[in-house]
């Protein structure tokens, strides 16, 4: 794979830029994709990222920069070359793009009868043996509105696939999918990828499985690109957006749970000790943490794992209010309590317990069939200003005390 | 002078009102250059290899077979319509034998190719402005443009092809129906000799009336065809709306703009014929 890296690459973006109207999508892109590899586009929503890959098949032309094929500007094609290549080339449209006058099997067929120098038989061997690879030949006679978003993704597939392309650039291939499909998918791109060997874009929101599947990923960001590499060096990265599209799931879960960023709470804490020293009021920290769910993860699942955290969250938030606390490390919960002394932030800790002793995560009977033991614990610490912030958390993980225990009963599974 | 007043003032600025009108005749301009290159380019296409014979089979179907009905009941009662209103202006003068040539006249110079072609426009011209309209917004003209296939073949070169095929057949049976229509209300509800109106018909038209009738057929396919396809290739393009919005806006420009195209074509073309 290192060698394929130092190739020269097959279609090179240099300083691209895209503007509709007053609206600048892209402003200055640079991407490489290498041949034989999967590349794939991560960016959020309306982030210029199908603007991108049409650059790439020439339905959209820059507004400046340039786009070389094996090192040779697309501009000084000849028209024959511009022709070889687009005929090397597939576009999987997000949308479908589904001719909806043509039933399933003339949609397939289209690009080979239109480009010709395929006998009758021919064309329809190769159909017949994509409807049943992407398990449509029940739906080959009907037309695109009379089947499903899920069954109109896959004749799009089919459809891109059918001229055994070089090249395909999928734009959102599994939107609309459920996630059996999804995987499915993914996995026939990855397979018919190595089988064929051929270069694939991929545009993609199924972070993380899409980076199970590829060789390079870039992400699109602010209209350019900051990142592009392999996905073990994006996992590596420090870079603050890769690390946002990486944990974007995680943010969103803390989002729903009340829980604000860390970095947020990092500014947060440095106001409120601003306020509490100009007034000499008290200032408290609270820790909560659910021991063993990473172990309640691997072992009850995902959700119940989510589950628990979201309630002690939301314990916490009900307590204390929004915004005041955000996720430590993997476990733990931590908030912050201006102008609350110990007493009054010990009074706040049992009210969260009662809370969540009154919801179900702490019932075994909500854990059917796996159940694990685990406990809530937490400490408080009222906050000395001589001490740096880091040592205070460290303190506060020292100190911390078992405050609810969930047991299972002896036919609760694996423990 | 208060502000709103200024504000009027400043509204009805007469610079403002020439860059205005500069604008919208700049921007006539442009438009008519760009129908004139697709019209050209779509026709050209019509020629290159591989020809679409079966695209422009099925297009002459839709515009064509599929309108028969709608332009025989027009062209029936037009020529109905024509004799009465012929017969009683005729017999003022008592020259109603003069009734089956001013019918024929009438139908095969003017009525024939003009109603023809509003009655297309509006049956299939909108049609092909819609058809062609929805698939640039769901993108399956640029899906057409990623195979490799030219949208402009593929959708415009066989509907110009299949007008300029249907127009003057359709005009024809117009004609026919038409006249047929006077010999109804002339002949056999007014009472005109079936001879005379024939015979008359005979001695006033000439071939020239017949082969001016088609020329005009021929431009009106031209103008009709191109506009209607025009409007809906370029749906994207319009300021005015997108999606369905701006389908529907395309196919309403489509519909009145080869209309009136058709009435001035017609005037020019009458200017040089007769």
């Amino acid at each position: 794979m290192e060698t394929l890296f130092m190739a020269e690459p097959f279609i090179q973006l240099r300083d691209i830029r895209k503007s509709f109207g007053s609206h600048l999508v892209l402003d200055g892109v640079n991407l490489s994709i290498y041949e034989g590899e999967i590349t794939a586009i991560i960016g959020k929503s309306g982030g210029g990222k199908s603007v991108l890959l049409k650059h790439v098949i020439g339905l959209i032309k820059p507004d400046s920069g340039e786009i070389l094929v094996r090192g040779k500007p697309l501009r000084e094609f000849t028209r024959d070359e511009w022709r070889e290549f687009k005929r090397s080339l597939s576009y999987m449209f997000q949308s479908n793009a589904l001719f909806d006058s043509m039933t399933v099997y003339e949609n397939i067929a289209l690009p080979l009868v239109e480009r010709g120098g395929f006998t009758r038989k021919e064309i329809d061997g190769k159909v017949h043996s994509r409807l049943e690879q992407f398990e449509l030949i029940d739906v080959e006679d009907k037309y695109p509105s009379q089947i499903s978003g899920g069954m109109q993704k896959r004749v799009a597939l089919a459809r891109a696939l059918v001229t055994e392309p070089k090249m395909i650039l999928f734009d959102e291939p599994t939107t609309g999918l459920d996630p059996l499909r999804k995987n499915a998918v993914l996995n026939m791109i990855a397979h018919y990828q190595k089988a064929i060997g051929f270069t694939a874009v991929v545009v993609s929101h199924d972070i993380p499985d899409i980076f199970f599947i590829s060789n390079r990923v870039a992400i699109i960001d602010n209209k350019r690109i900051p990142f592009q590499g392999t996905p073990v060096e994006l996992e590596q990265s420090d870079n603050e957006i890769v690390w946002e599209f990486i944990h974007g799931q995680e943010s969103l879960q803390d989002q729903l749970t009340g829980l604000c960023s860390w970095e947020e709470l990092e500014r947060d804490i440095k106001k409120a000790l601003e306020t509490v020293e100009d007034r000499g009021a008290p200032f408290c920290l609270l820790l909560l943490q659910v021991d063993s769910l990473e172990k309640i993860r691997e072992q009850v699942g995902y959700i119940a794992a989510q589950r628990i955290f979201q309630c002690v969250g939301m314990a916490l938030k009900d307590a204390i209010g929004p915004g005041k606390a955000a996720r430590c490390e993997t476990e733990g919960v931590l908030a912050l309590l201006p102008g609350v002394n110990r007493d009054r932030a010990a009074m706040i800790l049992q009210e969260i317990i009662a809370d969540c002793n009154d919801s179900r995560i702490m019932d075994p009977s909500t854990y059917p069939k796996v159940c694990v033991d685990f406990e809530i614990k937490a400490s408080v610490k009222e906050v000395d200003r001589r001490v740096r912030f880091q040592e205070l958390i460290s303190q506060l993980h020292d100190e911390l005390n078992t405050v609810m225990k969930m047991e299972c009963r002896p036919r609760g599974g694996r423990e | 002078m208060n502000p709103e007043t200024q504000k009027i003032k400043q509204k009805f600025n007469p610079l403002d009102f020439c860059a205005w009108w500069g604008r919208v005749f700049l921007k006539l301009i442009s438009e008519l250059g760009a129908i004139a290159l697709f019209a050209l380019h779509g026709f050209i296409l019509i020629f290159t290899a591989p020809l679409q014979i079966r695209k422009i089979v099925q297009q002459v179907y839709f515009i064509g077979v599929k309108s028969v009905l709608i332009i025989s009941l027009i062209g029936l009662f037009t020529g109905m319509v024509l004799g009465l209103q012929g017969y009683y202006t005729l017999v003022k003068f008592g020259s109603e034998g003069l009734l089956g040539a001013a019918v024929a006249l009438s139908l095969i110079r003017e009525l024939g190719p003009v109603l023809t072609a509003l009655m297309v426009i509006g049956r299939a011209g909108s049609s092909m402005a819609a058809e062609i309209g929805i698939m640039r917004i769901s993108e399956q003209i640029d899906a057409l443009d990623t195979m490799d296939i030219n949208p402009m073949k593929f959708l415009v070169a066989p509907r110009i092809a299949a007008s300029i095929i249907v127009f003057p057949l359709l005009t024809a049976l117009f004609d026919v129906i038409g006249i047929l229509g006077g010999y109804l209300t002339g002949v056999v509800q007014l009472g005109i000799n079936s001879g005379i109106y024939f015979n008359r018909m005979y001695d006033s038209v000439v071939l020239e009336d017949v082969t001016g009738g088609f020329y005009k057929a021929l431009a009106f396919a031209v103008v009709v065809s191109v506009v209607c396809c025009f409007q809906g290739y370029f749906t994207h393009m319009r300021s005015g709306g997108f999606g369905a919005k701006g389908v529907s806006y395309a196919t309403t420009s489509a519909v009145v703009i080869s209309s009136v195209t058709v009435l001035i074509v017609d005037y020019v073309l009458t200017s040089f014929l007769l």
